[in-house]
């Protein structure tokens, strides 16, 4: 019927769906050449630019008193407001899913637009309420520290809320209706039972939104003013190296952020599978 | 202690509390500033946005931004689909790896994105860049170079939407079409992709939204030049930069729009799928 139709009439054919034919290998070829093009060779590009100025130039790079310091404030900025969002994303899904008020739809809207708001504009919005003459709060954080903080916040909300959501709307509320039967009070049904059927969905949320705020850009540049040792994260420095024409410099800091990314991919992997075997 | 007995379903002062605690944050972080694009774009009527459309410079960008970000989409699409298949339906060495490396672009800053493809198909210095220019294939600073490093950005939504679907529908019905004589092309027509449809369109919809947003990656392989290789996103930073507050608003009044607009696209949809 289609031209594609590799096999026809091969009735009896038992074999298991896992087995690779002629056309998934094709497309198995295919697929993986554009994914080497796209992100694999020019990453291996990255790090064999960062190794081509030997271990003293990377070193010299990311020792870089601005640099170090960029470096530093990222991780402890991503590190701090992942520790916000495990609290508060947990809240904010236990709200979704456990409490019922007119309204609660829209709120769910709500998560989902830093995740597509373009982050330019995220910074846009954000200097117009915090970082302005005319915020209509009166609050002027643009240009320093805390503007990192802010953004963060921002761009990272929706991955704990929605890691943990799905995990919360599975659980059998009679098992804490039978803890509750049994004389537990609120505290020890939350700590003893929700807590750690909870906790694989919160840590991998947790990464998500740690490996997010490491790498953002797009909401500092109008906020966060870049200002050296002051307001200036480790994508914005490696944005200033690649414009002063130094990509090895520029490849060492990206380096650094890889390797950062990368040890996040292996520990979510360990995670999921913690959270598959106990499903 | 029989008033424990329904803890989570009793309305509470601590249920109160958290309710309006989680609303007072969501509005203080997303709602409140997000409002402030629409009051800024039309605080003098609709005179912002017909600055932007009456810009020639300004609709070229809006332009190249639509068309960079179709492209991108189209093949993750295909891409997503297949390598979707290929992860789920198939064993191959490496199958592990390969499904831990799709979800490398969510971890990785955009800037690096951008400077990997540089490092790669730059025209000057990249690994491939000479040959290709050579050949008369511009990459970095054009819109091949957009369009790669949108795609990079993006590649992980549609996989991320359609694998666990295909998880869960299993093989059943495919082996039923296979043992009844269908070739695999129309095994996938006809069985697979009905059954997967709506997760490739929210995968299409969130990766469109990320695409059009798309801002750190292309501004390293862009080189950003007016009327050619600027994106939305870009002339929002230029527009701000220049002091032309009000066409900045008025783009990212566009770009926010859009990208709402898909959010709530997305839920709609999956709102229907759950009543069915």
């Amino acid at each position: 019927m289609t031209a594609v139709d590799l096999a026809p009439g091969r009735t009896g054919d038992t074999r298991p769906a896992g087995a690779l034919n002629r056309a998934s290998a094709v497309g198995l070829g295919v697929t993986m050449t554009w994914f080497s093009l796209l992100v694999l060779i020019p990453l291996a590009a990255v790090v064999a630019t960062a190794a081509g100025g030997g271990i003293d130039g990377f070193w010299r790079a990311v020792t870089n008193e601005q640099t170090a310091h960029a470096i530093r404030l990222t991780v402890i900025s991503a590190l701090v407001v992942t520790a916000i969002n495990v609290v508060a994303g947990t809240a904010i899904a236990w709200v979704l899913v456990r409490d019922a008020f007119p309204g609660k739809a829209l709120l769910e809207l709500v998560i989902d637009i830093p995740f597509a708001l373009p982050t330019i504009v995220a910074g846009l919005v954000l200097l117009a309420l915090y970082g302005s003459d005319d915020s209509p709060l009166g609050v002027d954080v643009a240009n320093t520290g805390t503007s990192v903080y802010l953004a963060f916040l921002f761009v990272t909300l929706p991955f704990v809320v929605r890691t943990v959501q799905p995990v919360l709307e599975e659980m059998e509320p009679e098992v804490e209706e039978a803890a509750a039967s049994l004389g537990a009070g609120r505290r020890t049904i939350f700590t003893r039972i929700i807590l750690p059927t909870l906790t694989p969905a919160i840590a991998a949320g947790a990464t998500l939104s740690f490996a997010r705020g490491v790498g953002e850009y797009g909401s500092l540049v109008l906020l966060s003013g870049n200002l050296p040792f002051e307001s200036e994260v480790a994508s914005v420095r490696i944005m200033s190296a690649i414009e002063n024409d130094n990509p090895a410099a520029a490849a060492s800091i990206a380096t650094v952020l890889l390797i950062v990314s990368l040890l996040v991919i292996l520990l979510l992997d360990v995670v999921q599978r913690r959270v598959a075997r106990r499903a | 202690m029989p008033e424990t007995r329904t803890a989570h379903r009793s309305r509470g002062p601590v249920a109160h509390l958290l309710r309006f605690a989680v609303i007072a944050y969501l509005f203080l972080l997303v709602v409140w500033p997000v409002s402030l694009v629409v009051t800024h774009t039309f605080e003098n009527g609709f005179d912002a946005l017909r600055t932007v459309f009456g810009d020639a410079d300004t609709v070229a960008v809006l332009r190249l931004t639509a068309i960079a970000a179709l492209i991108a989409t189209a093949i993750n699409t295909v891409f997503g689909v297949g390598i979707s298949l290929l992860l789920v339906r198939s064993d191959f060495p490496g199958k592990r790896i390969v499904s831990s490396l799709m979800d490398l672009p969510l971890a990785i800053s955009p800037v690096v994105v951008g400077l990997s493809l540089v490092l790669v198909y730059g025209g000057t210095n990249g690994w491939f860049g000479p040959v290709l220019e050579a050949g008369g294939v511009k990459i970095i600073f054009a819109t091949p170079g957009i369009v790669m490093a949108t795609a990079f950005v993006a590649l992980p939504l549609v996989i991320r939407e359609v694998v666990p679907v295909l998880q869960e529908i299993g093989t059943e019905q495919e082996q039923a079409a296979r043992s009844l004589g269908a070739g695999p092309w129309q095994t996938f027509r006809r069985i697979t992709l009905p059954s997967i449809r709506w997760a490739v369109v929210y995968g299409v919809v969130l990766t469109l939204a990320r695409s059009l947003g798309e801002f750190g990656a292309v501004k390293v392989v862009s080189g950003n030049i007016s009327g050619q290789t600027r994106t939305a996103t870009l002339a929002v930073e230029e527009k701000y930069l220049n002091w032309e507050q009000e066409s900045a608003y008025a783009i990212a009044f566009l770009l926010a729009g859009v990208s709402v607009l898909c959010i709530i696209a997305v839920s709609i949809l999956r709102a229907r799928a759950d009543r069915n």
